[in-house]
């Protein structure tokens, strides 16, 4: 093989895994302590009280044990994935609304990722918050507003300049490899 | 799965995956998501935005016993069962709503052979069903805000274009048309919008008093 870089290792799977597989809490333990003060910290810029936040993390993580198994690496890092649960929760914990989600796609039989796909999806999701960092400071605090709730979805019609495209088209390529093993 | 040749807009899907979109819209995002897989991954990537701002909005400490709380949690709550209904043409999130598929819905008449069903009405904004016999056009109007219109059976037509299963038009104020249901088959569609619709004629008017059209 050719001198590279090491490859990237796919941030916190081993923990995702070990929790679905074996029910590891020491795993589970590590996860905790990484994301759910992060959870907390983007409820509260989200406008909800310290003691709302931290009982609606306790219930993102809590999400996350149970459904492990549910968990799709070739569509979504698991900072993506416990993003989507913490928004959930918010908006039925906190703003007491239905949240309508998309059905889910039942797994096939052997529909275990591609591990190339899995590493290529997470370096760009990796090279999308470099940019997002990388971002002229006003552009970054209007999508950074966004996510929290302080623009209303005409203000979001903005240009960001973000380099949408590239993790969309990862995730179509897991969906159509998902859709072949399903036929 | 049909061609879907009409899609989402980079805003509501930006809206819907930050959560800040009213929960009628939302409603009409994840039935078509759950038909589309273009959007659902334009979807994905949005979701990926929310996770790396989530990573970098700065971390807040758990309480002390956060971690024993939360196991408890875990062991407390018990497995809440899904409903399932039977596969139709309905995606999941609108077999939520309706309580089953097309023969489930209960409908009501609002005019001109033209039935609807509402949904959810939250915040200014309602999602309904409406059901138009083939031939039959759905009144003259303009909109005061966003309509959102997902095709589920049959086809429509405007003097934009033409909308089949899955199609979904997103229409805002300076849109002024008249849909047409396709002939054959009568068209179901997904609504929703987020202010009333305004009928271009008096007798619409006054009956959109009494039908919440």
């Amino acid at each position: 093989m050719t001198e590279q870089k090491t490859p990237a290792r796919a941030e916190w799977l081993d923990e995702i895994y070990a929790v679905r597989d074996t029910q590891d809490q020491a795993a589970f333990a590590r996860l905790f302590a990484h994301f759910a003060p992060r959870v907390k910290g983007f409820l509260m810029r989200s406008g909800a009280s310290a003691d709302v936040a931290e009982e609606c993390a306790q219930e993102v993580m809590a999400t996350i044990w149970r459904k492990a198994a549910l968990f799709d690496p070739a569509r979504a890092s698991v900072a993506t994935w416990i993003f989507t649960i913490a928004r959930n929760r918010q908006i039925d914990m906190i703003r007491r609304a239905r949240r309508p989600e998309p059905e889910d796609l039942p797994w096939g039989p052997d529909a275990e990722p591609d591990q190339e796909e899995v590493l290529v999806l997470q370096e760009e999701t990796n090279k999308l918050g470099e940019a997002i960092a990388a971002l002229p400071e006003k552009q970054r605090e209007l999508i950074q507003k966004a996510y929290f709730g302080d623009l209303s979805h005409s203000e979001i019609a903005e240009q960001t300049g973000l380099p949408l495209g590239t993790i969309k088209s990862r995730i179509r390529l897991a969906l159509d490899r998902l859709r072949h093993t399903m036929r | 799965m049909a061609e879907i040749k009409h899609h989402l807009t980079d805003q509501l899907l930006m809206g819907y995956a930050a959560g800040t979109l009213p929960e009628a819209f939302s409603l009409v995002v994840a039935t078509h998501v759950s038909l589309c897989d273009e959007c659902r991954s334009r979807l994905g990537e949005f979701e990926a935005v929310g996770g790396e701002v989530m990573m970098s909005a700065g971390a807040v400490s758990m309480s002390n016993d956060s971690f024993a709380a939360t196991m408890a949690l875990i062991a407390n709550t018990p497995e809440a069962p899904q409903k399932r209904y039977a596969k139709g043409i309905f995606p999941a999130p609108l077999q939520d709503y309706v309580g089953g598929d097309k023969d489930d819905v209960r409908w009501r008449p609002v005019g001109g052979g033209v039935r609807q069903m509402i949904l959810a009405s939250d915040g200014g904004a309602t999602v309904r069903l409406l059901h138009i016999p083939g031939g039959v056009a759905v009144p003259d109007h303009g909109h005061r805000g966003l309509e959102l219109t997902l095709v589920l059976q049959g086809a429509f037509k405007d003097e934009s274009d033409r909308f089949g299963v899955g199609d979904v038009e997103v229409a805002n104020e300076d849109l002024n048309h008249t849909p047409i249901a396709e002939e054959g088959e009568a068209c179901i569609c997904l609504a929703a919008t987020d202010a009333p619709l305004k009928f271009n004629s008096f007798l619409p008017r006054i009956a959109q008093r009494f039908v919440r059209i």
